[in-house]
């Protein structure tokens, strides 16, 4: 059976036309160009194309083998689409420098109970990227791990070993990691599998918060239709045999406020916060 | 005791010193990364370059390092084309190495009792070129791990994140292997080709018994080898038994031992 991701038409036309009137202020942060990607015969995903735009929360749902994972996969370089061209902040993928700017926590990591790592120095690994080969951490680096471990709400692991923690405690952990850089761009596969309704719900206020008041772009997979739904507040449709893009804009005609003393102003900022939001359905036949 | 106070006892204990750093924080690393048979059949294939290296007349050691610089790359590619199956591909060098090594033996029937000392190691016999080579190496490893030691971690812990975060991955398997394939080369001398893999993998196996953070696993390794090197090398010389199945048979003793505490302390608490 071969699933695609497929594109309605309209809906892009319509998205590249917000596209232009935002470009004054919203950077696009991914963009996709007819990309298409295939495991040796079967075809994952083809021809698809849309871009996500500078404090847009972006929803992906889709059915398990719709292809999500390799979506992002390939937006974080770690696969090559078989055709098209995707972008990061403008910048081509392979030649994307600026990887602190993304935060990715894949969708489960096989984890090695016995692996002699830290919480700590999981959190901290986040910061070794190409910009700080060969440099030791200093204190503000600490400082950074101890804000993400806070952040995550796990100070008091930070000490364990990380095959000791459950499922939903590493979930943190990696979350804490994707954080430690203060990203602007979150890339989350299926965040809260395994994570208590209890701490779901505090993970889903801190991602609104974050998205918010942080003005971090999100692209996150969720199989939660409940928080898509509540957070979006939008009705997911039903998909139709093949994903397609759902796009909804809930400020069509949003002024960009240039003005940062406006934007400091938290409920203003709020009020004028232009939010393009797509969730992306699936469903297979 | 004077074959302690003797040049070639303290040649061996500096060569074993050496090795006795390098070759535990490799297989740290590597024993994280699954890969803890690549040491084993790297160092199979090298005893086909030493081998070589006899018959052609040139130093063994340097023989044997290309052999096994040219072993790693060989696992890489089948690594990449057995994916999950990885130790497929070590099964595969492995045999490879030892059958190229037995045709190149029979080839050279004078230069057994050579090889056999590469085999089981002899430690006794350390030339100047040998110790100068060893230190060599020790420097590079050393240097390379230092430098790279938070890179070299999250590659370990985490071959996605690390390419996420913009580290060149391939640059690092590559460095990875070859440091090893080195360690390896200048190793068969001191234990042998049959047990070096034990002097890289037993410490970290022992690190993962008792350490919490990769740090501690880090001192753990060190510790663990360099103590069982130079007890092994004392209690061979004075009893005169073979040092690198002394040195190996210590290591396992640890190994052991710890396993044992440590199921002594979780029944007790
Ligand atoms: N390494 C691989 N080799 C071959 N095919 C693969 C590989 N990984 C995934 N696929 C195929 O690609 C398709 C998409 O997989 P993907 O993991 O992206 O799905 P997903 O939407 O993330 O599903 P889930 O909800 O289960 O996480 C699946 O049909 C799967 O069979
Ligand atoms: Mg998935
Ligand atoms: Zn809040
Ligand atoms: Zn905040």
């Amino acid at each position: 059976m071969q699933l695609r991701i497929a594109v309605r038409r309209e809906m892009m036309a319509q998205s590249n036309r917000i596209t232009n009137a935002d470009a004054s202020c919203h950077q696009e942060v991914i963009s996709l160009e007819d990309v298409s990607f295939s495991f040796q015969q079967q075809t994952v995903i083809s021809n698809l194309s849309f871009a996500v735009k500078e404090r847009d929360f972006i929803g992906l749902i889709g059915t398990n083998g719709a292809g999500k994972t390799t979506l992002l996969r390939m937006i974080v370089g770690l696969l090559k689409p078989t055709s098209g061209t995707i972008r990061l902040f403008g910048e081509k993928v392979d030649r994307f420098k600026q990887w602190e700017r993304i935060g990715y926590v894949p969708q489960k990591n096989s984890l090695n109970p016995l692996f002699p790592a830290t919480v700590r120095e999981v959190v901290l690994s986040g910061l070794y990227g190409r910009n700080k080969l060969f440099k030791k951490m200093n204190k503000a680096d600490h400082k950074k791990c101890e804000d993400a471990l806070h952040a995550m709400g796990i100070d008091d692991l930070k000490d364990k070993r990380i095959g000791q923690l459950s499922g939903g405690q590493q979930q943190r952990v990696f979350l804490a990691r994707a954080l430690i850089n203060n990203p602007s761009l979150l890339i989350l596969d299926e965040p809260t599998v395994g994570i208590d309704t209890e701490t779901q719900e505090s993970f889903f206020h801190m991602i609104k918060h974050m998205h918010q008041h942080h003005n971090i772009t999100f692209l996150m997979v969720s199989h939660d239709l409940d928080m898509i739904r509540s957070y979006l507040g939008q009705e997911p449709a039903a998909g139709n045999g093949k994903l397609k893009f759902h796009i909804k804009h809930s400020h069509e005609t949003q002024d960009c406020v240039e003005n940062d003393l406006a934007h400091s102003l938290k409920g203003l900022r709020e009020q004028m916060e232009s939010r393009k939001e797509v969730v992306l359905i699936g469903d297979r036949n | 005791m004077e074959i302690v106070t003797s040049e070639f006892f303290q040649r061996a204990l500096i060569g074993g010193l050496l090795i006795g750093v390098t070759a535990p924080l490799m297989g740290l690393f590597l024993v994280l990364r699954r890969l803890s048979m690549i040491g084993d059949t790297l160092s199979h294939v090298s005893i086909a370059g030493v081998a070589l290296g006899f018959l052609i007349g040139v130093y063994p050691i340097a023989v044997g390092l290309l052999f096994a610089i040219a072993a790693s790359f060989a696992i890489e590619k089948l690594r990449k084309a057995y994916k999950s199956y990885a130790e497929l591909s070590i099964a595969i060098i492995m045999s490879g190495g030892v059958a190229l090594a037995s045709l190149l033996f029979t080839m050279g029937k004078g230069f057994n009792s050579n090889v056999n000392s590469y085999l089981f190691g002899s430690i006794y016999t350390l030339n100047d070129t040998d110790l100068y080579v060893i230190g060599g190496v020790t420097v590079i490893v050393l240097v390379a791990i230092w430098l790279q030691v938070k890179e070299l971690f999250l590659i370990t812990f985490d071959e996605d994140a690390a390419a996420v975060s913009g580290l060149p991955v391939k640059f690092y398997n590559v460095m990875i292997s070859v440091l090893t394939a080195l360690i390896i080369s200048v190793s068969i001398k001191i234990v042998g080709a049959l047990l070096v893999s034990a002097l890289l993998t037993i410490p970290a196996a022992c690190s993962l018994i008792i350490a919490r953070s990769f740090r501690q696993s880090v001192i753990t390794v060190v510790i663990i080898g360099e103590l069982a090197v130079i007890a092994g090398l004392l209690i061979a010389g004075v009893w005169n038994l073979a040092p690198g199945g002394t040195i190996v048979l210590l290591l396992i003793a640890v190994l052991l031992m710890l396993l044992v505490f440590k199921r002594g302390v979780r029944t007790g608490s």
